[in-house]
């Protein structure tokens, strides 16, 4: 096999048991478990992995790149297709920091709206980690429930912008497309409908003594390693840092509401299944709050013809379901950016893979892969 | 030739016992040809039955709800192109899946459907279906070994510590059922399949209520020790498709893939029929010692037929409820012939000489199949063990146990 200047070629060689010969395999791009295109290569002594490298790029469409050829609108639908299992939280981040750029502040009633759907789109994802991290672990079933109660979400995104997956729904400056009839009968019926399913998500796997076995004391990740890293989002908080951008820098309409955040104690794979699976309780609990109080006014701020934010920079991030999505525009005063940098929690959290697994056997690379929650498309961008 | 077939039905020994050659033959070839509709049935099953534990409807589309997709899938796996990987070793390649699928087979020659229905009776029956079956493993390891490449040979490893070690945990509980055996007033004892369902019956119980909790930890040894040995979820590491893609027979395809299919699923019905026999009570029907007497042997004789007839109402209910568009109107017709036969096979079973015959073999089958149906439900319940876990509840968890039953099962056999 060649590739290249691995960095697992030039480290020192680690005693293998009984002297044998290191084996380096080759894990990716087309492998089931690898959640896309991701490549990782393995330097493993019989079952044992003594290093890791993540080759990453096989989805590289150049989002940033296509930016800076873009007007500040046209530039908003791309931004769906880098996380597109969250792609509503992807758009509020960028839409946001557009906003923030312009200095205009989008009305309540379009907060409130940009809150629900958001929060919808983290139970969607969540839901699709939660189904295929069990999946990659060997509990085929879970797979199909959170799908088809992810259905119910989707459905509900159908319904407000045509869209269900790369939904585009919101615009710089508030929302294009008012709530349809009965929106919020919907949200409050599928609030209903989901949360005994999240019961019996848990009653499959929580206390399952093989789950639990997986999971406990795998892929161990410390609070101050994620802090080095840059490690974000439930990842951070199941090691036991209280770090929620929807808490520490409310955006949005997040002040308004009453929640909390989960935290882990250890930072091993059950403790951020646990802090997930609270989090899609936490969020019920949000949309609840919001649906029931969307204030009445207009959807859109007052916002020029044409996007052409003063010359100047702005960071802003977001809570996505995967850690803090951030986006870094630099604006040269024209209707383009001159650059467009995007913090993808993906692509930071996937660093801390070879930490995590280093010493632990094969079938560990997989779970912790499950449990990093990444999505290539936005790893690659 | 009436005479030898009417001498025949009166024997009360197997056909390998009576040296009688013809008849062997003509088991031989029935179980070969039950055997694969068996499969070709659990293929259908399994399918289904994952589809409705997980809110899907599984294979709808190659005749009324999917009844033919085997068939289709093995006319595709038939006449796929020949593949074997240029750096493969050919003749092992070539003979593992072989040796795999032939020791599946071979095993089925002990099995007792029935005080007479099997091919022969050995004095050594259970040790030749363990030592046999265990042969799979060399197979499996020359699969990952002829393959050359490391998914496979990672699969091959795996496959065999695991199958070499819950062997161990395997026999014990198998020794410890052995030696229930001898504890009959007038038995001695057996290793014979056909004599340790006998045991059970002059005993009056299923020796997995024998000793309780003994007989019942036995069998819940053997019955955790046989999913690994046949590597099935959730023990299925050899095969873990998200860690291995497919393990040793990743790079296996077509014709020899399915061989190996074909073995894994006679190996879960040869495992099945041991526990069945061992524990369960062989071809002895429920109760038959609480519910004796003629009225009831009557009600019990009627079971076959009764299944059969469920079965049947079950498809006219399906036929039934088939959608009423003409697209439809042929496969409501296939599953309507479908529904007959089965109501005819069931007629037939409440025919007196076929009930009083088939009778063993029917609640051998049902008891059987029960152990296919839990072999689905662990597939759509349970996550995947890690290799290292799973050495451990081999090692330490089911040896300890195993080892210990079969000392209380002795020191019960002495003092009561």
């Amino acid at each position: 096999m060649s590739h290249g200047t691995s960095h697992l070629e030039l480290q020192d060689h680690e005693k293998t048991f009984l002297d044998s010969n290191e084996l380096i395999i080759n894990m990716g791009p087309q492998h089931p478990a690898t959640h896309g295109v991701l490549r990782v290569i393995l330097k493993l002594d019989g079952e044992k992995v003594l290093g890791t490298e993540c080759v990453i790029g096989y989805l590289h469409r150049g989002v940033e790149k296509i930016a800076e050829h873009r007007t500040y609108t046209m530039f908003n639908p791309y931004v769906d297709r880098m996380d597109y299992v969250a792609a509503v939280s992807n758009g509020l981040g960028y839409c946001e920091s557009v906003e923030k750029l312009l200095n205009i502040q989008a009305p309540p009633r379009a907060n409130y709206i940009r809150v629900i759907l958001t929060e919808l789109n983290r139970l969607a994802s969540h839901m699709l980690w939660l189904g295929t991290h069990a999946l990659d672990i060997g509990a085929i079933t879970p797979l199909f429930y959170t799908f088809r109660d992810r259905e119910e979400i989707l459905k509900i995104f159908e319904k407000y912008c045509g869209a269900r997956l790369t939904t585009h729904a919101f615009r710089i400056g508030g929302c294009l497309y008012e709530t349809y009839d009965g929106f919020e009968s919907d949200v409050t019926r599928f609030l209903k409908f989901v949360a005994p399913k999240i019961e019996e998500y848990e009653e499959l796997l929580t206390t399952n003594r093989i789950w639990v076995e997986r999971t406990k004391n795998v892929g161990f990740i410390s609070a101050a390693d994620c802090v080095a890293l840059g490690v974000t989002g439930p990842v951070l908080r199941a090691s036991g840092v209280k770090w929620d951008l929807r808490k520490a820098q409310p955006y949005a309409a997040y002040s308004e509401f009453d929640f909390e955040i989960p935290i882990g104690t250890t930072g091993d794979t059950y403790d951020r299944y646990l802090v997930r699976m609270q989090e899609m309780r936490q969020s019920l609990r949000i949309i609840e709050q919001a649906v029931g109080r969307i204030p009445s006014g207009p959807i859109m701020a007052k916002v020029p013809k044409v996007i052409k934010p003063p010359a100047g920079e702005i960071y802003h991030s977001i809570e996505a379901p995967k850690g803090e999505l951030g986006y870094f525009i630099v604006s040269d005063g024209s209707t383009q950016p001159y650059r467009i940098r995007v913090r993808p929690p993906s692509f930071v959290n996937l660093q801390a893979l070879d930490q995590m697994v280093r010493g632990a056997l094969v079938a560990d690379v997989i779970a912790v892969i499950g449990t990093l929650d990444i999505v290539l498309g936005e790893v690659d961008r | 030739m009436l005479d030898y077939v009417t001498s025949y039905l009166k024997s009360s020994t197997t056909p390998g016992q009576a040296g009688d050659v013809l008849w062997s033959l003509i088991y031989i070839l029935a179980i070969f040809a039950g055997l694969s509709v068996a499969v070709i049935a659990m293929n259908w099953l399994e399918r289904k039955i994952l589809a409705h534990m997980q809110v899907r409807l599984g294979p709808m589309r190659v005749g009324p709800h999917g009844l033919l997709q085997p068939i289709a899938d093995a006319i595709k796996l038939l006449i796929k192109e020949d593949i074997a990987p240029t750096e493969a070793d050919k003749w092992v390649f070539w003979m593992a899946p072989l040796l795999v699928v032939i020791t599946a087979f071979t095993v089925f020659i002990v099995v007792p459907f029935g005080p007479t229905h099997a091919v022969t009776d050995m004095n050594i029956g259970v040790l030749f279906m363990l030592g046999v079956s265990s042969l799979s493993v060399l197979g499996v390891v020359m699969a990952g070994w002829a393959s050359n490449s490391h998914y496979p040979l990672m699969g091959a490893l795996r496959s065999s510590a695991q199958m070499v070690s819950y062997e161990i945990a395997m026999g014990l509980a198998v020794i410890s059922a052995v030696l229930m055996t001898s504890l009959g007033s007038e038995d001695s004892g057996t290793l014979s399949m056909i004599g340790i369902v006998q045991a059970q019956a002059s005993q009056e119980t299923w020796f997995v209520f024998k000793f309780f909790p003994l007989g019942l930890i036995a069998f819940f040894i053997f019955a955790v020790a046989m999913v690994a040995e046949t590597n099935r979820a959730p023990f299925d590491l050899p095969e873990a498709e998200s860690e291995l893609t497919a393990g040793f027979h990743t790079e296996y395809s077509g014709f020899r893939w399915s061989l190996f299919f074909l073995a894994e699923y006679s190996a879960m019905i040869a495992v099945s029929s041991i526990a069945v026999t061992l524990w369960l009570g062989g071809w002895l029907r429920p109760f038959s010692h609480w519910l004796s007497g003629d009225p009831w042997e009557t009600v019990f004789s009627l079971f076959p037929g009764l299944s059969f007839l469920v079965l049947a109402a079950i498809a006219v209910f399906s036929t039934m409820r088939m959608p009423k568009h003409p697209y439809f109107k042929i496969q409501k017709i296939g599953l309507g012939v479908f529904a007959s036969v089965l109501l005819l096979i069931g007629v037939v079973l409440f025919l007196p000489p076929v009930r009083d015959r088939v009778q063993d073999i029917f609640w051998f089958v049902a008891k059987v199949a029960a152990f296919m149906y839990l072999y689905i439900w662990y597939r759509g319940t349970f996550p995947r063990y890690r290799f290292d876990q799973l050495m451990k509840v081999g090692w330490k968890i089911l040896l300890p146990m195993g080892i210990g039953v079969l000392i209380l099962t002795a020191v019960s056999g002495i003092y009561f």
